[in-house]
């Protein structure tokens, strides 16, 4: 009876063993799902979804085992997410974050406990340059790079007097020096608002006795709504071109503004009709499992997934030598949805990023379509400044 | 010069649409001495209705139509099911109470309409703009609000001094009990005020739908400045309501625009700008600071 039991738990013990090395892979996923922008960390979420879904559940052959939790776009909270990861659940990999301040405060933490960081989103200027760490790569973008696309646009389309406008908080003022370090000409105006502001009729009848070529402007969510509704009501669209980042301009927005963001030209590193394999099989599969066009933040959830596959790949599934896990990402041995990609010494991407206008189709719905190469293999400002 | 003109008109815009939500949270507070943190809602649920509205119909009166009644009927219902319990308790509870129901409404209307912000366009015969000063058109849009908002005023102004009605919301304002005991149905006349006050806001927000985008929490921004305005005008006061209203709006406003210029003629230009969009967002609450200390009950209070 004794040995029976013995036996039994000898057994157990090495069905318990079996099953622990066939564990899959956990990642973590913080991003932001609740409040007025819980749409991006959504998309990103799908997006990762996706190319998990379509290798069943797996990742470069790898079972991975996804866990998504909401930061509510709190620092403090994505640090909890962070720290429950690591220790109850033994996280090695973590992705999602959506904003800069949560990135600020997570990043810096889950990397120095050897915990590998693929930034599907944020890309703050210090985690780019003084900052940057072996195990911090991002997937997206610095997040200079998309103005710095329309401050090189402005300057290609000979535009020589400029009316720039930001909302007067972190981003925003790294959003005109971004486009500033590109543009060459001469200022009309440049303007902080408040954070939050819906009424820009004041700043409208200052911009139009400015009387500029062009204005770039970058105002997130809800205030780019506003702008771009009030700016097209004081008949200014028809007037004096519009130039932004892609954030205020993705499918699920543009329904929101209608008409008045027509014309609109953007700078973004993709777009749903860039004409690759790997980016078509994307679009129309998203389309197929969630009856959406994909944004660009669906387009960076689904890269990340697919880096981290590339890796898995290469190592086997086995995260225990962290150094040839980190070796098979910085190699980015996947097909990106954008085309060409590689990381740079800071482990940031090094891309092409391109122009793209606001059209309405013929079905009477809002997208982008390309419309030029501003940047060839773009790296970012901060890239020097990383020592690693 | 035309540029201070058409400033001028912006401030009279935003002043209007501040007099239409600070009147109905006034009455109600100067009535019901209740603290009404979800006023911002309901204008939120007027610029909601609207929205889907227009985009059923096409048509902007109709969603109008569809937005100031349902306001209205949320408005009572919200007075009947929470505050009616509120108005004998403290201060404190109240805005505990409404603060919930701010969080109750933005995730119902995340839940009923999505995460992304509704499409709501300015009607076609509104769409144009016009040059009432020569060399500076104005959208014709902005210029209806600014007639609606002045006819609400001339509306609001009979209601209160020409009819029954009016005589009992300002004799309750005065003393409840006394009313009461006169055997007027107070609770009706709380529920009708507070329905007036949701009508108004819902018009506010159903105005703002166009110009705004159209989203959860999107009456939070506002309400701040709400609140500013009819400390300012006087507790209870619908002329304090519409003075207060219309001075913010103008601050507001002009300050973005003209503190940097003045900030400029002895500060270097990039360091005035900066200064300058500093204290214009300061702006309001430096006037309603010096109001306070001027008059402490504000400019018109309802009753000494």
């Amino acid at each position: 009876m004794k040995y029976a039991f013995l036996a039994t738990a000898v057994l157990g013990l090495g069905i318990g063993g079996n099953a622990l090395a066939a564990e899959p892979v956990k990642i973590g996923m913080v991003t932001t799902l609740s409040t007025k922008a819980g749409y991006l960390g959504e998309d990103i979420r799908d997006g990762f979804k996706l190319a998990m879904e379509m290798e069943g559940g797996k990742l470069g052959g790898i079972p991975v085992e996804l866990m998504v939790d909401d930061d509510g776009l709190q620092p403090d909270k994505g640090v909890q997410i962070a720290d429950r990861y690591m220790k109850r659940d033994g996280v090695k990999i973590m992705t999602g974050i959506v904003f800069s301040n949560v990135a600020m405060a997570v990043v810096p933490k889950v990397v120095r406990n050897d915990v590998i960081y693929i930034s599907p989103n944020a890309g703050p200027s210090p985690l780019a340059g003084k900052l940057c760490d072996p195990n911090y790569f991002n997937v997206a973008w610095q997040n200079d790079n998309l103005h710095e696309a329309a401050g090189q646009y402005a300057t290609d389309a000979g535009y020589g007097n400029l009316y720039i406008l930001a909302p007067n908080y972190p981003a925003g003022k790294d959003a005109l020096t971004g486009f500033k370090r590109y543009y060459k000409g001469k200022l009309a105006g440049e303007v902080y608002t408040k954070l939050d502001q819906s009424d820009y009729s004041a700043e409208l009848a200052a911009l139009r006795a400015a009387n500029p070529d062009a204005v770039f402007f970058f105002l997130p969510g809800g205030m780019g709504i506003n702008f771009l509704k009030q700016y097209a009501q004081a008949g200014l669209n028809q007037r004096i071109p519009l130039l932004g980042p892609a954030f205020s301009f993705d499918e699920r927005l543009l329904g929101a503004v209608g008409d008045a963001a027509v014309g609109v030209m953007n700078g973004s590193q993709w777009t749903h009709d860039l004409d690759n394999a790997a980016n078509q099989e994307f679009v129309a599969a998203f389309h197929k499992a969630y009856g959406r066009t994909p944004t660009l933040y669906a387009s960076q959830g689904y890269d990340a997934a697919r880096l981290l596959a590339s890796a898995l790949k290469q190592v086997n599934g086995d995260l225990s030598d962290l150094n040839a896990l980190r070796a098979a990402i910085r190699k980015a041995d996947f097909t990106s949805v954008r085309g060409a990609f590689k990381f740079g010494t800071n482990q940031h991407p090094v891309q092409d990023i391109y122009i793209r206008e606001v059209v309405k189709t013929a079905d009477g719905k809002y997208t982008n379509v390309t419309r030029k190469k501003v940047f060839t293999n773009h790296v970012d400002a901060y890239a020097a400044e990383c020592k690693m | 010069m035309l540029l201070f003109i058409e400033q001028l008109l912006n401030g009279l815009q935003l002043g209007v649409m501040l007099f239409l939500l600070s009147a109905g949270l006034t009455l109600v507070f100067g009535i019901m001495r209740v603290i009404n943190l979800a006023h911002g809602s309901l204008y939120m649920v007027g610029a909601y209705i609207a929205a889907t509205a227009f985009q059923y119909t096409g048509s902007f009166l109709l969603a109008l139509m569809a937005a100031l009644p349902v306001a209205a009927v949320v408005g009572m219902i919200v007075e009947m099911v929470v505050l009616r319990r509120l108005y004998e308790r403290d201060h404190l509870d109240q805005v505990l109470a409404t603060f919930g129901l701010i969080l109750f409404f933005n995730e119902l209307t995340r839940i009923i309409w999505g995460r992304q912000p509704l499409f709501m366009d300015v009607p076609k015969w509104l769409s144009s703009t016009v040059e009432i000063i020569p060399g500076a058109p104005y959208p014709s849009y902005r210029l209806a609000i600014i007639l609606v908002g002045m006819l609400v005023a001339v509306f609001l102004y009979l209601l209160l001094t020409r009819t029954r009605l009016g005589m009992q919301i300002r004799a309750g304002a005065s003393n409840r009990e006394m009313v009461a005991a006169l055997g007027v149905n107070i609770n009706l006349l709380n529920t009708l005020v507070f329905g007036l006050g949701a009508l108004l806001a819902g018009l506010a927000g159903a105005m703002a739908g166009p110009i705004l985008a159209v989203e959860s929490g999107m009456g939070e921004s506002i309400l701040i400045l709400t609140f500013v305005v009819i400390v300012i005008g006087g507790i209870g006061s619908i002329r304090g309501a519409l003075i207060g209203a219309l001075l913010v709006g103008l601050v507001e406003t002009l300050g973005g625009y003209l503190l940097p210029e003045l900030l400029r003629l002895f500060l270097p230009p990039a360091m005035a700008d900066g200064a300058g969009a500093s204290l214009a967002s300061m702006a309001v609450y430096i006037l309603m600071a010096a109001v306070l200390i001027w008059r402490p009950r504000g400019l018109f209070p309802a009753h000494g």
